[in-house]
């Protein structure tokens, strides 16, 4: 007996190992810890979505579950299928413990191209709170499933969703490093760099169209500017020594970067076309990892003038740098929050690197992350979750978290170190 | 000619061997011997070179013998100084490039894996500075070195512990045409 299931647990082993990899090896996201009340939410499947192959309803509801604001509840078929133009019977979702509801209706069109209609209801206040009618190709199901989930989110919590932006990070695989780029719940990966050398620091422009970052081809850190759609690339800062840690402006007209051309890591601002130089910072330390304020008025970023790396700021019109963070040895990778009102920054705490949030009014700190490794942190652009680079198990991978630290999610991709993430701007 | 010096150089070796130093006379032998024959005189080999062994002209920066070969200096945690055991090399590069003022060189400055990637560069490219410095104080010129940083982007060893990070914490030195 023992034989036969060592023969079998065997076999198993063989069979997985035979298994393909998922094609793209696309990242897949597992939820590890959830927030407190999440809102309950009946999301019927539309009748006729079936022709569009991926359910239109069940990304919706991962969105949604995602966030950690929401739970799908199960709705078994129902008989007719209630589409957007059906009367709502409140009482019966109400029973079903439904606090909202989304219906609606696939339909073919001539055109060979279908429409997705569906509408949004407050079971506890029955009330519809509206609903948006979609033309769309096949191909476009994940873009517009995401697109109803930001407006459910959106109306249900008064905040932007953010399932229609995009993130990049960098995967290593063997040798070789990919600068990728997903939607934002790692579907639909595709590569806009592959290399033999490394590529940190992306940066993506405010128009969400271009990513700036430093790859190391030349044998040295150089600074690319990098066009999605054309896939066209320009060298921004390749200047006699090391070049590297862009940051855009808010206006997308300049970046800020660290160069050691007149000795030591010291920060400069040039036009985002490689123009214009000029020194930003003028110390004997280590200045880096600029980052521009929302109001485009400030810079913060790391340096270790005062003997241990801690995160400055200073006007971008130049003046004295101000010292941000005071607790500890090791702070670094300055990033402000969309609204400017929290600091994310890494934290080297009781020898683990983790996630700190700084609130910049009150002063005060909060560790959000319970990893070790941690590094790049970075906002989604309605500040409600930040996306970072973390090791588990020897492996890099990517781990999202709430800002509140309540929500933890883990998104890794198969066979492959994963790390610089970095979230994408909304897409209007 | 070669053969020539050769020979007044085997010459002038024999005379030193038999030349003693003064207060150190041999006594003189009070035993003659006259069974045995005079030792032969034996003559010095003659001091072979052949150029057909090797490469010509080998770069003593590829001789394994040779101190240039060597080119990677390692540091201990968080520092950027010259560690006593490295001045020799730094100064045999130092002399070479001052020596060579056509010979080009990189300083790639890396740091080991612990915290963030951009500040590392920053540890790296303070290294790779200090190479530098020393190089140019020894006669070097500044326009023969350019000093980069790697930062922990690549790695020589690739365990997570402190024996791989001392090896990771580190300047290599190319010269042209190595990189």
């Amino acid at each position: 007996m023992q034989v036969l299931l060592t023969r079998l647990r065997a076999l198993l082993g063989i069979v997985l190992l035979l298994t393909p990899p998922l094609a793209g090896a696309q990242l897949s996201i597992e939820i590890t810890g959830a927030g407190a009340p999440r809102m309950p939410i009946a999301i019927a499947s539309f009748p006729g979505e079936e022709a569009l192959g991926p359910g239109v309803t069940s990304i919706v509801r991962a969105d949604l579950e995602r966030s950690g604001l929401f739970r799908g509840l199960e709705v078994p078929p129902l008989s007719p299928a209630p589409t957007e133009a059906s009367s709502v019977n409140y009482a019966e979702w109400r029973s079903r413990l439904a606090d909202a509801l989304v219906l609606g209706s696939v339909a073919a069109r001539p055109d060979g191209r279908y429409e997705v209609r569906f509408r949004l209801y407050d079971v506890v206040k029955q009330a519809s709170l509206g609903g948006i009618a979609y033309t769309l190709s096949k191909e476009q199901v994940r873009a517009t499933a995401h697109r109803i989930a930001d407006f459910v989110y959106e109306k249900l919590t008064g905040e932007k969703g953010v399932f229609s932006t995009r993130i990049a990070y960098v995967v290593k695989r063997g040798n070789r490093f990919e600068l990728q780029i997903a939607d934002a719940d790692g579907a639909g990966e595709e590569a806009a760099l592959v290399s033999f050398e490394p590529i940190i620091s992306p940066a993506w422009s405010p128009d969400g169209r271009k990513l700036a970052y430093v790859s190391f081809e030349n044998k040295k850190p150089v600074v690319y500017v990098h066009s999605l759609l054309d896939g066209k690339r320009n060298v921004v800062a390749n200047f006699r020594g090391s070049n590297s840690a862009p940051a855009w402006s808010p206006d997308g007209s300049k970046l800020a970067v660290t160069l050691s051309r007149e000795g030591g890591s010291q920060i400069f601002l040039l036009n985002a076309d490689g123009s214009n130089l000029r020194r930003l910072t003028s110390s004997a330390a280590i200045d880096t990892e600029p980052r521009f304020s929302g109001d485009g008025q400030w810079i913060y970023f790391t340096s270790d003038r005062g003997g241990t790396p801690q995160i400055y700021r200073m006007p971008v019109a130049g003046g004295e740098p101000q010292r941000v963070t005071f607790e500890g040895s090791y702070n670094v990778t300055p990033r402000l929050s969309p609204d400017g009102k929290t600091l994310a920054y890494i934290t080297l705490n009781e020898g683990k690197f983790q996630v700190a949030l700084l609130d910049l009014s009150n002063r005060q700190v909060q560790i959000i992350t319970d990893s070790d490794r941690d590094e790049s942190p970075s906002f989604a652009p309605n500040g409600r979750m930040i996306l970072l680079a973390t090791v588990i198990d020897g492996r890099g991978v990517l781990s999202a978290v709430s800002s509140d630290g309540r929500v933890k999610q883990r998104l890794s991709v198969t066979a492959g170190d994963v790390r610089e993430p970095a979230w994408g701007p909304f897409i209007e | 000619m070669r053969l020539a010096i050769v020979a007044t150089l085997a010459a002038a070796a024999v005379a030193a061997g038999c030349a003693t130093a003064p207060g150190e006379q041999a006594p003189a032998s009070v035993e003659e011997r006259a069974a045995k024959p005079p030792a032969a005189v034996e003559t010095k080999p003659i001091a072979r070179v052949d150029l057909t062994s090797k490469p010509a002209a080998a770069s003593p920066l590829k001789d394994p013998n040779n101190i240039l070969s060597r080119r990677s200096i390692f540091y201990d945690f968080d520092k950027f100084d010259i560690k006593d055991e490295f001045r020799p090399l730094v100064e045999a590069h130092g002399k070479y490039l001052r020596e060579n003022p056509g010979a080009k060189m990189l300083i790639q400055g890396n740091a080991d894996e612990r915290g963030s990637r951009e500040y590392n560069i920053g540890l790296g490219q303070r290294r790779s500075d200090s190479v530098k410095r020393a190089l140019t104080l020894l006669g070097a010129k500044d326009n023969q070195i350019e000093s980069v940083s790697l930062g922990e982007e690549k790695p020589v060893c690739t365990e997570h512990a402190e024996e791989c990070w001392a090896k990771n914490r580190r300047s290599d030195m190319l010269y042209g045409g190595e990189y």
